[in-house]
């Protein structure tokens, strides 16, 4: 018994090394599971506060260009506003709910971003007390950006689109074919678009949106544009299509998010009719 | 070893841990040598602090810099590592004999040679661990280890040029 005793005691630092090594895999796998709560991450107070100064400061530097962007989307909304203001000699109907909006939007900035690694997230200064909950997509003027994990009280932490455990829902603009956007982990400006079958045809520049089939974007959120396509090599039913992302990744500063109010309803349906909806 | 001769390594580990959350977050040469630049506070505190407290050090600071990161356990689990092997291989990489437990295993103190046969293997595991978790089911090996070549070699650089320029050179006996 001494000797077993004496034995631990020398290889303690060896033993100290397992358990520490034990803990941190056991961090890795609880974090990235999708039903595990992050239990630490940037959306704790403290962090968040340190991550925000640092924000502040780096994004002092791109306020003309955020501005200028969001100039040229206001002009942009505002013709369409005028476009659907209604003549004033006409009468308001009560809209039935078919036509009800369904999607809420909100604003928020960035406080933290990570682009290197191959889950990338990104921190937002936003939390449940400004009425954002986890599940929400996040898009900006350029395209679509992601969707939170999870939320604190006053901060969001979302999957960036760069993030290889995302997968969102989109399709072809021209001819309405749908797939899923997934990013594998190497170019920070390329995703590839999975499960579009051989017959389709898919050129260079054409453009890829959200398909809406996912409750998580409205239909129409320009994800990016058709860079490359060809047979996949490991399954030649499909193809693998490289789509070059149409946002920034290295430049977010303001995003909008949106939640699919009638959510609930869709998500009891799929319940209901025993189907899983991978958003 | 007393509290007050670790006062300056804790000071040193702080600079280094800052310029890591603040500069060097999304800095990553091509895209594939990232700078581990606080390891660098690691690499150099003296052979007789023990294996058990310097891994504890280094599980911490992973640990914080994994929370600012989002990178939860990836920095972690590899400085951890790091820290365990440390002690080993600056005992193996030491020249028989000429072995001081107390010295320090700077650039001015050990030369430029020992400096990088001691640093760059350490740096090389650390990336494997790293890379590894961030890529686990992904990427390739062969990315990983290409990875964690040259983020050792560019962490490798980083630490000798902060060690040239800050600091302050000790007068050999």
């Amino acid at each position: 018994m001494g000797r077993i005793l004496q034995f631990l005691y020398r290889v303690r630092a060896f033993l100290l090394f397992a358990f520490l090594e034990f803990l941190a895999i056991w961090m890795i796998v609880a974090n990235n599971s999708p039903q595990g709560a992050a239990f630490f991450n940037s959306s704790n107070e403290a962090v968040g506060n340190a991550l925000k100064k640092q924000a502040d400061v780096v994004q002092f530097f791109s306020l003309a260009e955020a501005n200028e962007a969001l100039t040229a989307e206001n002009a942009a909304l505002l013709k369409q506003l005028m476009a659907l203001q209604v003549a004033p000699d006409s009468m308001p109907l009560a809209l039935d709910s078919l036509l009800e909006a369904s999607y809420e939007f909100k604003g928020a900035r960035v406080i933290g971003n990570s682009l290197r690694f191959s889950q990338n997230y990104l921190t937002l200064n936003k939390g449940s007390k400004q009425g954002i909950k986890p599940g929400m997509g996040v898009f900006n003027s350029q395209g679509a950006v992601g969707r939170i994990k999870s939320v604190s009280e006053n901060r969001a932490v979302a999957f960036s689109l760069l993030n290889t455990s995302l997968l969102i829902s989109s399709k072809i603009k021209t001819s309405d074919v749908f797939g899923s956007v997934q990013w594998d982990g190497g170019n920070t400006s390329e995703v590839n678009l999975l499960y579009v079958p051989r017959h389709v045809k898919a050129t260079k520049g054409d453009s890829v949106v959200t398909s809406g089939f996912n409750a998580v974007f409205p239909e129409g959120i320009l994800i990016g544009v058709i860079s490359n396509v060809e047979v996949n090599k490991k399954d030649s039913n499909y193809l693998s299509i490289t789509v070059k992302l149409s946002t920034d990744f290295s430049k977010l500063s303001y995003v909008y998010l949106v939640e699919n109010t009638s959510f609930t309803e869709l998500d009891s349906l799929y319940k209901q009719s025993e189907l899983t909806n991978d958003y | 070893m007393t509290i007050k001769s670790l006062l300056p390594y804790a000071f040193l580990i702080l600079i280094l841990g800052l310029v890591q959350l603040l500069f060097l977050k999304n800095l990553a040469l091509f895209g594939h040598a990232f700078g581990f630049l606080y390891l660098l506070g690691l690499l150099i505190l003296p052979g007789n602090l023990k294996t058990i407290p310097l891994m504890l050090l280094a599980f911490s600071l992973g640990f914080v810099l994994d929370i600012f990161f989002q990178t939860i356990g990836m920095h972690t689990a590899a400085a951890t590592c790091f820290a365990f092997f440390k002690p080993i291989w600056l005992k193996i990489s030491s020249p028989t004999g000429g072995y001081d437990e107390a010295e320090e295993p700077s650039l001015s103190q050990i030369g430029l040679g020992r400096f990088v046969t001691y640093a760059f293997p350490l740096l090389f595991l650390y990336g494997v661990v790293f890379f590894i978790a961030d890529q686990w089911g992904t990427g390739g090996f062969f990315m990983v280890l290409s990875k964690s070549f040259f983020s050792a070699l560019f962490t490798l650089m980083l630490a000798i040029l902060v060690q040239l320029l800050f600091f302050r050179r000790k007068r050999g006996i």
